[in-house]
C-alpha cells in the first residue's frame, strides 16, 4: 500500500494511474447517479412529515457530504505538500478545491430550496447554514490565492497553508447541530452508529452518494491529469506521450 | 397519465424539488463542460510548446 501510493507521488505514475482508473470511476459515477437518484426520485416512498420535499436530500446531502470530505482531503493535501514537499499533492489541492466549492455551493442552494418550504424562510443565521457559507468562503480564498501566486510553487505553499488553517471549520460544521440549537435537523447518516432513515429511502441516498463521490473524483483525476502534463511539460516522458499521442 | 402527473407534482413541492434536481443536473453539466474546454486547451499549450 505504502509503495503503491509512495510510486503515486511521480507525475509520470500519476499521470498513467488517471489514465487507468478514470474509465472505471465513470462508470462507477453513471451507475451510482443513474440507480440513486431513479431509485429516489420515483420509487422511494414519500416522508411522513416532509411529504415529496424530502426528494431534495438525494442531491443535498450528498453535496453537503463532498464539500467536507473534500475539504477534509485538502488538509491531507496540504500535510502531503508542505512536509514531504510532493508536487503532485500541490496540482491536486487547487483542483480538489474548484469541485469542493462547487459542492459547498450546491449545499447551501439546494438547503436553502428545501429550507423555503419546511421552514418558510430561504435562508436563516443558523449556526450548520453559516458554518458550510463559511467553508465555501475558504474554498473561495484557497482558489484566489492560487490564482494571485507570482508562482506556482509559492501559490501551492499558500493555499495549502490556507487550506490547513480552515481545517478547524469542519468540526464546527460537524457538531453546529449538537452544539447550538439549530432549525437544521440532526445526522441522518452515522459512521459508527444505526442511521435514523429507514432502508427504503437510506440505500437510493446511499447510492446519490457513491455516485457524486465518483463523478468528483472523476473529474478530479481528468483535469489533474492534463495540469500535471502541463507542469511536467519539460520533461522527455510528456515530449515521448505527446509525439505519441498528438492533439 | 395521472399517476404521471401526480409524480411531476411533487405532492405541491415540484417547484422546489425540480429545480433542486436542475441546479444540481446544471452544475455537473456544466463542470463537463469546463473539463473538455480544460482539456482542449492543455493539449494546444502543448502542442504550441513542443513545436518551439
Amino acid at each position: 500500500m505504502w509503495k503503491f501510493l509512495y510510486q503515486l507521488a511521480s507525475p509520470k505514475n500519476f499521470y498513467r494511474f488517471t489514465q487507468r482508473v478514470q474509465p472505471w470511476v465513470a462508470a462507477l459515477a453513471l451507475f451510482g447517479l443513474g440507480l440513486g437518484l431513479t431509485w429516489g426520485l420515483v420509487f422511494a416512498p414519500a416522508d411522513f412529515q416532509q411529504g415529496e420535499a424530502y426528494r431534495i436530500m438525494y442531491v443535498h446531502v450528498p453535496c453537503a457530504f463532498l464539500s467536507l470530505a473534500l475539504y477534509a482531503w485538502m488538509g491531507f493535501l496540504a500535510v502531503l505538500l508542505l512536509v514531504w514537499r510532493i508536487k503532485i499533492a500541490g496540482i491536486l489541492l487547487n483542483v480538489v478545491a474548484e469541485f469542493g466549492a462547487c459542492m459547498a455551493f450546491l449545499a447551501l442552494a439546494t438547503g436553502s430550496i428545501w429550507g423555503k418550504p419546511m421552514w418558510g424562510a430561504w435562508w436563516v443565521w443558523d449556526a450548520r447554514l453559516t458554518s458550510e457559507l463559511i467553508l465555501l468562503l475558504l474554498y473561495l480564498a484557497v482558489l484566489i490565492t492560487g490564482q494571485l501566486a507570482k508562482q506556482r510553487a509559492e501559490g501551492d505553499r499558500l493555499t495549502a497553508i490556507l487550506a490547513l488553517v480552515g481545517l478547524v471549520d469542519l468540526p464546527v460544521i460537524h457538531y453546529s447541530v449538537y452544539w447550538w440549537n439549530t432549525l437544521h435537523q440532526g445526522a441522518s447518516l452515522r459512521l459508527f452508529a444505526k442511521p435514523t432513515i429507514h432502508s427504503s429511502m437510506l440505500y437510493p441516498l446511499l447510492l446519490s452518494l457513491l455516485g457524486l463521490i465518483s463523478f468528483c473524483a472523476w473529474g478530479i483525476l481528468y483535469k489533474a491529469g492534463y495540469e500535471v502534463l502541463l507542469r511536467e511539460r519539460r520533461q522527455t516522458w510528456v515530449k515521448e506521450l505527446c509525439e505519441e499521442k498528438p492533439a | 397519465m395521472t399517476t404521471l402527473l401526480h409524480w411531476v407534482s411533487m405532492g405541491g413541492y415540484a417547484p422546489y424539488v425540480w429545480s433542486a434536481y436542475g441546479l444540481v443536473g446544471l452544475f455537473l453539466v456544466l463542470q463537463l463542460l469546463a473539463l473538455r474546454s480544460f482539456k482542449q486547451r492543455s493539449l494546444r499549450q502543448l502542442s504550441r510548446w513542443f513545436d518551439r
